[in-house]
């Protein structure tokens, strides 16, 4: 039953090639864009969160 | 450069928290109340509208899209403003969306209980909730990228991200799963047959925990965890990493969910490999958290939110990893349809959503309110109960799970199954299911100890309902630095670009997974026996559909020899090629009832659906008394047969118009055989109806078989 499934499409067996040809393509280029980003972007990024521009800020926890 | 002054928008913020907190106490409730109907049947009240099965759905739905659903816009509202430094781009569309929003749940909770469901899990509200669910997503969403491209903050934020992305998938899977054919303004039937509707259902059921349950929530980990333990994300590059392949691996794994079925082996071992590999990013990103407190685990001992957000992060990290190894076909093949899956479902929804939600609700209030929170001791009562309460609540229900799945698997020495009897199996769990309501009720007394920790706080302060905020204005003109190459930022200012890419990149999995078994018909192989419903049969199958028989009975018997001993042949593709909607289910509570026909007398069925326990002594199905006395709709018979026709029935042309007269002849002979047994019955009762869909079940592939049988004694 399996076969005849398989086998009633044509070229079935591109289907999994091609997934994985996209799927490995697609990390190859996540990969490369992580790896190369600049340090201090990056950094930059980070911090965004912890300043939102609210004056006399009361929403960091008080430090102890 | 000059600041620019403005204000952020606490007050809807303010009034999604409040539905949060209302709809969490609701949602607990009521699931609590149908974990008690499982030992103790008399909670199922005798009425027709708190039966376990309308019950079930409205728990899932108040949880889902009213608990986690409101705590997700309060939390995307309240930290996407401070990510991008700017108000929502409009007020109106915040409240179209939060008073949209509420009225979507409040038809939900109105029309489940009165038996109103597609039946399609996490999908049951019918069709005009989901076009109000379209357009208040759309608003939602309208209001979501106004806001970024208003924005102060050249970069967007990886939270922002996964806010994209929830939009973009939520609003996709929603599109595509609720494809239905409406009767009328209160019925539907899906679009979609059988396998097809399986699997469509399925990548919709398992991205709706990806996109609604998961994203949404990274990203508020993302922004609250650093906020709360006052340091930056461990590492914002694998912050990068794990949205991108999350995003991109999560939606191929929905076909995990019908290993075993009927589903093309294809696309099973697609599922599988798929969730394997998100293990990966899962873990990722809950290193990512957990990583960020590395200096400050001496904090989460004394800070009540960080101490939710540490199990809540945690308990992601075990759900993520238990999903891929339940994805695995021989676990899977115990798991599957045991209460282990629904161990599995509350270590995410109780442990990740519910606490990340409380982490983030107990530092939100005190801080729109300007004050402290009333009480760190009650905080600290709240986590324990949580934590026991989801302990008490997993534990007994993984044993529960693996105690029913080999009770059904177990053989004799003589090869015959030792608990033929699928009742036995049942009554055996009881004491674990009531140990399982014990751990729900210590969750729930935490978060009513929280509302009022909330209430208190709230009193004691005063609501800043526009908090005030400064920052330069975007240049018009914007030009990447020259250091560090170009390419790392091509994505992070260019908001429509990424919401594209996103956009394609859950396309790609959802085509690879969808195509074939769309474009190629010969994928399920027909049945020649097997012919559409008769419209009593029909009729009978939406009272099936309508009292949620589906949450307790599965239709698919899996090709193992522990199912064909006990329910007969296994379950093939071409059975259910005119199901619209299928009703695989994926839970037995009860046992399957896919080879039901002529197993039990007309007779039996009447008996037992009037009052379980006395023919099954020690059954916990809720008795049905109102099937007696309620009368089939024949007027609706020719628009049901007509919907059936435009999504592929083959039904005769004009059928609808002699239908009626076919149906009144099979009740007929159904009430004349019941009075033989000394019942009378009304022959238009809905009991009626329903026997005949139960007395159908299987029969057409019995049939088959008989047939082919007598063609092989004529030639030998």
């Amino acid at each position: 039953m399996y076969n005849n499934i398989l086998q009633s499409i044509d070229n079935i067996a591109i289907w999994p090639m091609i997934s994985f040809v996209i799927f490995f393509l697609f990390f190859l280029c996540l990969l490369w864009y992580v790896f190369t980003a600049d340090k201090g972007f990056i950094n930059t990024m980070k911090e965004l969160p912890l300043n939102d521009g609210v004056k006399n800020s009361s929403t960091t926890i008080n430090p102890r | 450069m000059e600041l620019e002054r403005f204000s952020y928008d606490n007050k809807v913020v303010k009034a999604f928290i409040i539905a949060t907190v209302v709809f969490g106490l609701v949602g607990m409730l009521v699931g609590l109340t149908a974990a008690i109907q499982l030992f103790y049947p008399i909670f199922n009240f005798d009425t027709q509208y708190t039966t376990f099965g309308r019950i079930r759905p409205l728990h899932t739905n108040a949880i889902i899209f009213a608990f986690v659903g409101n705590a997700m816009f309060a939390g995307i509202y309240y930290s996407m403003q401070r990510l991008l430094k700017t108000r929502m781009f409009s007020d109106t569309l915040s409240w179209i969306h939060f008073w949209g929003w509420q009225l979507i749940i409040l038809a939900a909770a109105i029309s489940l209980p009165l038996g109103m469901t597609t039946s399609k899990e996490y999908a049951e509200l019918e069709w005009p909730i989901d076009i109000a669910i379209t357009v208040i997503w759309v608003v939602f969403g309208w209001n979501m990228i106004g806001t970024i491209i208003k924005r102060r903050e050249r970069h967007m934020y990886v939270a922002i991200w996964f806010y994209i992305a929830t939009f973009i998938t939520v609003a996709v899977l929603h599109l595509v799963n609720s494809y239905e054919i409406p009767v009328t303004f209160f019925k539907s039937y899906s679009g979609y047959a059988g396998v097809q509707d399986a699997l469509v259902q399925w990548w919709y059921g398992h991205n709706a925990v990806a996109f609604f349950l998961t994203t949404p929530y990274l990203g508020m980990m993302y922004y609250f965890l650093p906020k709360a333990a006052n340091r930056p994300v461990y590492s914002y590059k694998l912050s990068i990493i794990h949205f991108w392949s999350l995003i991109f691996i999560y939606i191929w794994a929905g076909p995990h969910h019908l290993l075993y079925t009927s589903l093309p082996d294809w696309a099973q071992s697609l599922g599988v490999v798929f969730s394997i590999m998100l293990i990966a990013p899962s873990w990722g990103g809950m290193l990512n958290g957990l990583m960020t407190l590395r200096g400050a685990w001496d904090r989460v001992r004394e800070e009540p939110v960080l101490k939710f957000m540490v199990v809540a992060v945690t308990a992601y990290g075990m759900a993520t990893l238990e999903g891929p190894l339940l994805s695995l076909k021989n676990v899977n093949a115990i798991a599957h349809f045991t209460d282990w899956i629904v161990a599995h479902v509350h270590v995410g929804g109780l442990g990740w959503n519910g606490f990340l939600i409380f982490g983030i609700l107990y530092w939100m209030v005190p801080r729109m309110w300007n004050t402290k929170l009333y009480s760190t001791s009650l905080a600290n009562i709240h986590f324990w109960l949580g934590t026991l309460g989801i302990i008490f609540y997993a534990v007994p229900m993984y044993v529960s799970g693996v105690v029913q799945s080999l009770m059904w698997k177990e053989f004799n020495a003589e090869g015959f199954l030792v608990y033929k009897n699928f009742l036995e199996t049942t009554v055996q769990i009881l004491p674990l299911h009531m140990l399982r309501a014990c751990g729900g009720a210590l969750y729930l007394t935490g978060a009513i100890i929280m509302t009022y920790n909330l209430i208190k706080t709230a009193y004691a302060g005063t609501f800043i309902a526009n908090e005030e905020a400064e920052a330069a204005p975007l240049t018009k003109v914007y030009r990447a630095p020259a250091s560090g190459g170009w390419h790392h930022r091509i994505l992070e200012h260019k908001p429509i670009l990424f919401t594209v890419l996103s956009l394609v990149a859950i396309l790609i999995g959802g085509a690879i997974e969808m195509v074939p078994t769309f474009l190629i018909k010969s994928n399920i192989p027909t049945i020649a026996s097997v012919k559409p419903y008769t419209p009593l049969e029909l009729h009978g199958r939406d009272i099936y559909i309508r009292e949620g028989c589906v949450n307790c009975h599965t239709q698919m018997v899996r090709p193992f020899r522990s199912e064909t001993e006990r329910y007969g042949e296994y379950s093939k593709a071409g059975e259910y090629v005119y199901d619209h909607p299928f009703l695989w289910g994926s839970k037995r509570t009860g046992p399957d009832l896919q080879r039901t026909s002529g197993k039990y007398s007309n007779a039996w069925h009447y008996n037992h659906l009037l009052a379980p326990d006395a023919v099954s002594t020690g059954s916990i199905m809720p008795p049905y008394p109102w099937l007696f006395e309620q009368v089939i709709d024949k007027t609706q018979t020719a628009g049901k047969i007509t919907a059936l026709r435009r999504v592929g029935v083959p039904y005769a042309e004009n059928y609808e118009s002699t239908a009626n007269d076919e149906l009144d002849a099979q009740a007929k002979g159904i009430a004349d055989n019941l009075k033989a047994d000394g019942i009378e019955v009304m022959q238009e009762a809905e009991i009626v109806a329903i026997i005949a869909y139960l007395q159908r079940l299987g029969k057409d592939i019995k049939a088959d078989k008989t047939a082919s049988t007598t063609s092989k004694d004529q030639n030998p």
